[in-house]
């Protein structure tokens, strides 16, 4: 019977997606639990900031100034035809510390420093490191879980905020170098209308909420891998896709909390 | 423990972070203008308010000199109840006059206050009584076209 | 030192998945001697390994250490438990990810408050001790297989345990390192007064360096003694085992219909 067994087929994955939520659940509680000792020896997280944060940089800079340069070309070519051209700082900012920002700068985290993160652990696991840690009477998820995930949480909401800064200085560049828009009204109808609260803190709130959950699922992944080449593989496509998913769910969510009603 | 280069790196990397978020404070948006701890609230009632939003801001013969901060309903009055916070430097006289106000024809709208004469000044708390809605373009066309037709009678 | 044994394997079952993996287990572990478990893959020579460690609770029966049941222990116990114990994993395991020295180093950083001069000193002799002082700079990735085996050692060693445990320490060596790194397992026992417990398939090389053997086949013990006893051993599987003959009690064949008959030839 194809149907019952393809019946059966989705309940099985919806059980173990359920499954799955849960012990990743637990698994982010054993991180804030164990998460003591890596604030008591701070190197490991600085280690692990070097990894995440440093080695992404030079992608969240460059991709950051193109899609400011893009919005600045794209955004002057859709005011010009109401006139107000002036409003293009405002169109570039805007977009970019609300939602461009954040949102590209976790995708492009999630794809370099996430899956490098994935494949890390799910090699630790595959080649005994984990256990031979675990035998050697200490914490995996405190030593090598837990200062990853602090790295990845902190470094996010500066990354973002880096390429956010960048967007606006290619968006500069090209309204106000290239393109002639007058600076005066580019820098200041952008300051009229980006409010420090309402617009840069959400960001960067936004960012913060995007790191945790990307470093979650990136660290659950490597851990919950299975120890074989595939299954690391498997692992590290799988969180890019969730990864990915994760936050234009959770940027759908806070969007609609942060700027509701207006 | 030793420096190591790796520090440097990380260090530069969270300075960067830093500087990043300043610029967007401060050259992006209005932290340069955002002064929360030295201001104190007023209120005003609109018959309508138009394409208010808070955070609009306050200005005064053009300066920028506070920001909405709430807007509601007056379920009593049917009125639009806007309140405000004003940076405590500038203190206005008691008759000033609240006006909804439009930047340039399609542009952004905010608060104009116009002092009046009183010796008297508004207070923490205070309602500015003498208050101009938003103008709203249909209604003005509307107005424009029944005072065409009046004017052919 | 007490004349207790070690370690006490006490009719030990465990089933996975309803599958008996081990049927029945006993073992005893003296002090200062190095026992070897043999038997073929898939015989549950890691399940056992993994049950002394603590890391799988038997389904029956019970693993004493030093007078302690493993199972019983909370996790704050067996972690005290497992500070004296080093293991040696089957492609040495090491941190990938930090140099032969901070590998070595490991344990002594996580579990004491040496200052560094002092753990740079006992690295050192750690390192000295399988004869690779001269790689504390390297990375695991620039060792050869051998010498990954032995700094994994120097670090199984590193806080001087009472309990060693080998799981598969000569699998994928060729001879030279073999024969270093089972003198090497036999030399630290001695230095250390320690009780090693080598899991292994390698007989010719375990013959030679170990004071008793246990063979598993199928869950239960086999055959037990010493090398001599083993090597004089007429124990069918035994035989086979220690002579590396194809077809015995351990047969050829995966058990399958007549070959006739998935041929698909009439009788």
């Amino acid at each position: 019977m194809p149907i019952v067994s393809s019946v059966k087929r989705v309940g099985h994955r919806a059980v173990d997606t359920i499954w799955r939520i849960g012990y990743s659940t637990r698994f982010f509680g054993l991180i804030l639990l164990h998460s003591g000792p890596s604030f008591r020896r701070f190197h490991l997280i600085i280690r692990e900031l070097f990894f995440t944060g440093v080695m992404s940089l030079i992608i969240i800079l460059v991709a950051g100034l193109f899609v400011g340069v893009v919005l600045g070309l794209q955004g002057y070519e859709t005011l010009k035809s109401y006139g107000s051209e002036s409003a293009l700082g405002t169109l570039v900012a805007l977009s970019l510390v609300r939602e461009l920002g954040p949102v590209l700068a976790a995708l492009l985290f999630a794809s370099r420093a996430g899956s490098a993160m994935t494949a890390e652990i799910g090699l630790m696991k595959a080649t005994e490191q984990i256990a031979a840690m675990e035998m050697m009477a200490v914490n995996p998820i405190a030593r090598v879980v837990a200062p990853r995930f602090w790295a990845g949480v902190i470094s996010m909401p500066l990354l973002a905020a880096m390429f956010s800064a960048m967007g606006v200085f290619g968006g500069y560049l090209v309204g106000v170098v290239f393109i002639g828009v007058d600076e005066g009204s580019f820098w200041s109808q952008m300051q009229g209308s980006v409010d420090f609260q309402h617009d840069i803190l959400n960001g960067v709130l936004k960012s913060f909420v995007f790191g945790v959950a990307v470093t979650v699922i990136s660290l659950f992944e490597g851990f919950d891998a299975p120890p074989t080449a595939e299954g690391v593989s498997g692992a590290t496509t799988r969180t890019v896709v969730q990864s990915s998913l994760a936050i234009l769910l959770l940027d759908v969510i806070l969007t609609a909390l942060m700027f509701r009603g207006l | 423990m030793e420096r190591t280069t790796l520090d440097l790196w990380v260090g530069a990397f969270v300075v960067a972070g830093f500087v990043a978020l300043a610029i967007l404070a401060f050259k992006v948006g209005n932290l340069s203008t955002y002064n929360v701890s030295e201001s104190y609230q007023l209120k005003a009632n609109f018959g309508n308010i138009g394409g208010l939003k808070p955070t609009a801001s306050v200005r005064s013969a053009g300066v920028l000199i506070g920001r909405v901060t709430e807007i509601r309903l007056d379920a009593s009055r049917y009125e639009a109840e806007v309140i405000m916070s004003i940076d405590k430097r500038y203190q206005f006289p008691r008759d000033t006059l609240i006006s909804i106000q439009t930047s340039g024809l399609l542009g952004e709208q905010y608060i104009g206050l116009k002092p009046g004469v009183d010796e008297e000044m508004l207070k923490q708390g205070d309602e500015i009584r003498q208050s101009r809605s938003a103008m709203v373009l249909e209604d003005l066309i509307g107005q424009f076209i029944a005072g065409k037709a009046e004017s052919a009678k | 030192m007490s004349s207790q044994p070690l370690v006490e394997i006490r009719d030990v079952n465990f089933t996975y998945d309803a599958r008996p993996v081990l049927k029945g287990i006993n073992m005893t572990f003296h002090r200062g001697k190095v026992i070897a478990v043999m038997g073929g893959s898939g015989c549950g020579k890691t399940t056992l390994f993994r049950l002394i460690g603590g890391a799988l609770k038997p389904t029956k029966g019970e693993v004493k250490i030093d007078g302690q049941v493993m199972h019983e222990l909370d996790q704050k116990e067996l972690y005290a438990m497992r500070r004296k114990m080093g293991v040696l994993f089957q492609f040495g395991a090491l941190f990938t990810d930090m140099s032969v020295y901070d590998n070595v180093a490991f344990q002594m950083r996580e579990h004491t408050d040496l200052p560094e001069e002092m753990i740079r000193d006992l690295v050192m002799m750690k390192l000295h001790a399988v004869g690779l002082r001269g790689t504390h700079a390297l990375m695991p990735a620039e060792l050869s297989g051998g010498m990954a085996r032995r700094v994994a050692l120097a670090r199984t060693v590193a806080l001087d345990p009472m309990l060693i445990l080998y799981d598969e320490p000569f699998a994928g060596l060729d001879p030279i390192s073999l024969t270093v790194v089972g003198n090497s397992i036999r030399r630290l026992n001695n230095a250390l007064g320690a009780t090693s417990v080598v899991v292994t398939h390698d007989v010719q090389e375990s013959l030679k360096i170990v004071d008793y053997i246990y063979f598993i086949a199928d869950g239960v013990i086999v055959a037990e003694g010493t090398p001599a006893e083993i090597q004089a051993s007429d124990k069918p599987f035994v035989h086979q085992f220690v002579h590396g003959e194809m077809d015995g009690p351990v047969p050829f064949h995966y058990p399958s219909a007549s070959y006739q008959q998935d041929l698909g030839v009439r009788a």
